[in-house]
């Protein structure tokens, strides 16, 4: 029999926390590694209590270095373990990149099936929080181009915790996305029990039919501004939607919006060339009946083909509000 | 293996000379010299500290407490070697040339904040932990190539060895004998990772062995051990006798940033003792009392250290406002048509007051 629900207040990073604690309680074969994710609790703060709740063999502080995190990981997956990796910052993920490139993202084709890779790789990433040099990247689509890895990015309590545990039991490698400047940006009703959120499938935020915004985690909250203020000011009825997952794309969501509204706006913090952006106009291009409902060319706004500056610059590399409605206003008067 | 790479010491934490073959060395004016640079440091160290409390600079990372391994072995350097810092070595660039207010304006996320003088040779602080003792490795096989008696110093952490460019670099100036000194604070932590969870090996220095090359352990809080030892290294490196690891075992005080929080992974009380049994400026004090080197000029510091200090926070915070160019400008030679399109694109959302 099912109990009424209960339902805590917490931050995205709280969410995080409870459902790491609940996929550890759960299943004795998921452990946690990486840099100070143990006795910190995280730097920022999203194992908290797990170190004293699961012990050190459970949460587990590795020495500094990525390749190494990464490397183990992948030898403990096919062998029965469900490693939770955190990278400290998607900046520093590059130092293993090669084990997810040359062997997370491809063993399961290598053996034809025989051995397969069953781990999560947590990092928080984006810009907008005055961070030190190289902390703000958000190269999302390094990985969306490599196959044979999933790509999740939350952007609201609720399904972080659904997506990571999600994640977890996916059988295949999942880089899960944190937007830093998400992490406390309020607080939201999260159900205490477990619960999933799909992988693959996006999210209808706010219902419209004159213009499609598609984004995803950090720039969601601008979307939803965008979208509101436009409304009011010039009656222009916009659909957010939260992407959630960027590998694969929901096809079916973006299509049926698409052929309902027939003008879109992308919005990614990522630089514009070569960004995810570029995938969903492909995407869209190749659905012949969502292309044929198109009554505008398809608009972006995205960061800019430079790297991610120091933070002094980082308010004039980010996508404003101010761009996206110009944006709306461009595909809906086209 | 801590025997056979004992902790080597000049001056003890009382002040006391230990070692005699340095006597003659340790004349007044180079005390002083050495004691006006850490001061200089600590009190640099702690205003910034201050300025990111009062929200005038953003993350700082702090070094207190690491200012013998800094200065010692940036005074160690000629004019022209090559310099490579991390994000925690503002005490060793300070020293080296880097000017108080560009590195002010670093703490404030400018890029005017990265330049050292122009005539000065060093590298943006690696924030990738462990990547620049590769670039010291390169920059030292060119001077080795151009026929200079150049050399590089390269600065990293306990945290550092744990990375596969620490072995890389290490290898490559072994198999190249590149000019290089590989200068490592072990200040005990990465983070909140101890040393003895990132490694099982006793030591940093005997990580050297295995690539054939010299290691040396020493106190890095006595600057006159930290001086000498990479003076050595460096000499030697000129001469074409290859790299070296230095192991200078130290202490940071205070937090790995200021938005760390060292009460969650040590006991802070170990502070206290520290500070009081090991401080690399107390110790210099002490020493300079000891032996007749103290005098009123030595008080007198404080008040040129805190002058020079003030007047670079008034030039930091009456710089001119950031310039938007520099979103564009510089990432290549001839900026090619993508940026300069999103550039134009910028500069009208802007309203076009923008320069
Ligand atoms: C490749 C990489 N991974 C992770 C980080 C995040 N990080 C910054 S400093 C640090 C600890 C470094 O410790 P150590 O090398 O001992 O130097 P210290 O900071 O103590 O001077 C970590 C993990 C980083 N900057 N680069």
């Amino acid at each position: 029999m099912k109990t009424a629900t209960s339902v805590k207040q917490l931050t995205l990073i709280q969410s995080i926390n409870d459902a790491l604690r609940i996929i550890l309680e759960e299943n004795e074969d998921v452990l946690i590694l990486g840099q100070d994710v143990g006795k910190n609790g995280g730097v920022f703060r999203a194992t908290e209590g797990l170190y004293e709740k699961f012990g050190e063999d459970r949460v587990i502080d590795t020495p500094l270095a990525e390749s190494g995190i990464i490397g183990t990981s992948i030898g403990m997956a096919v062998n029965g373990i469900r490693p939770i990796a955190e990278i400290q910052f998607f900046g520093f993920i590059y130092p293993g990149f090669n084990q997810i490139m040359t062997h997370a993202s491809r063993i399961r084709s290598r053996t034809l099936g025989r051995y397969t890779v069953p781990m999560v790789i947590r990092t928080p990433y984006g810009a907008g929080v005055r961070a030190p040099e190289i902390h703000s990247d958000s190269m999302e689509a390094l990985f969306t181009h490599m196959p044979g890895i999933k790509v999740v990015v939350p952007s609201n309590p609720y399904d972080a915790k659904g997506l990571l545990i999600s994640s977890v039991e996916d059988p295949d490698p999942v880089l899960f996305l944190e937007p830093m400047k998400l992490y406390r940006a309020g607080r939201k009703e999260v159900p205490e029990e477990k619960y999933t959120v799909p992988l693959g499938k996006g999210n209808v935020l706010k219902d419209g039919e004159d213009v499609s915004i598609f984004a995803w985690g950090a720039m969601i909250p601008l979307a939803l501004k965008a979208a509101d203020e436009i409304e009011s000011e010039k009656g222009i009825h916009c659909e957010v939607i939260d992407l959630r997952t960027l590998y694969p794309l929901d096809k079916t969501l973006i299509k049926a919006s698409v052929e309902k509204t027939g003008r879109v706006v992308i919005i990614h913090e990522a630089h514009q060339t070569g960004g995810v952006s570029g995938d969903i106009i492909s995407l869209i291009n190749d659905t012949e009946t969502a292309f044929l409902s198109l009554k505008a060319p398809i608009e972006r706004v995205t960061g800019y083909d430079v790297p991610v500056p120091m933070f002094s610059l980082e308010d004039d590399y980010l996508p404003h509000v101010q761009e996206i409605k110009q944006k709306i206003e461009r595909v809906f008067y086209y | 293996m801590d025997t056979s790479f004992p902790i080597k010491q000049i001056v003890d934490g009382k002040g006391n000379l230990i070692d005699e073959t340095y006597k003659d060395h340790l004349t007044k004016d180079f005390v002083h010299k050495v004691y006006k640079k850490m001061l200089f440091a600590r009190m640099f160290d702690r205003k910034c500290v201050n300025l990111q409390r009062q929200g005038r600079i953003g993350t700082y990372v702090p070094f207190e407490g690491q200012e013998a391994a800094q200065v010692g072995s940036a005074l160690a350097l000629a004019e022209d070697d090559w310099m490579f810092p991390t994000y925690r070595d503002h005490g060793a660039t300070l020293t080296f040339g880097a000017t108080m207010v560009n590195l002010l304006l670093y703490w404030q996320g400018r890029y005017e904040g990265v330049l050292p003088p122009k005539d000065k040779k060093i590298f943006p602080p690696a924030v990738p932990i462990a990547s620049q003792l590769l670039h010291a490795t390169g920059a030292a096989i060119a001077e080795k190539k151009k026929g200079t008696d150049r050399v590089a110093i390269v600065y990293f952490g306990d945290g550092a060895t744990s990375e596969g460019d620490f072995h890389e670099g290490l290898n490559f100036a072994s198999v190249f004998q590149a000019p290089v000194v590989f200068f490592n604070q072990n200040n005990g932590f990465a983070i909140s990772v101890p040393m003895s969870r990132q490694m099982h090996s006793k030591t940093i220095a005997q990580k050297a062995l295995a690539y054939d090359i010299e290691g040396v352990r020493i106190d890095g809080n006595d600057i006159f051990a930290v001086y000498f030892t990479t003076l050595n290294a460096i000499e030697k490196a000129r001469r074409g006798h290859g790299p070296t690891l230095i192991e200078a075992v130290t202490w940071r005080y205070g937090a790995h940033t200021t938005s760390d929080d060292p009460s969650k992974y040590r006991d802070q009380s170990e502070n206290d003792i520290r500070r009081e049994k090991f401080d690399p400026v107390a110790r210099i004090e002490r020493f300079m009392k000891n032996n007749g080197m103290w005098d009123e000029s030595m008080e007198e510091l404080e008040q040129t250290a805190s002058k020079e200090i003030e007047t670079a926070v008034k030039e930091m915070e009456s710089a001119p406002p950031v310039d938007r160019n520099h979103l564009f400008d510089h990432v290549f030679e001839r900026t090619p048509w993508p940026i300069s399109e999103q550039k134009e694109r910028f500069l009208q959302l802007q309203g076009g007051n923008n320069e």
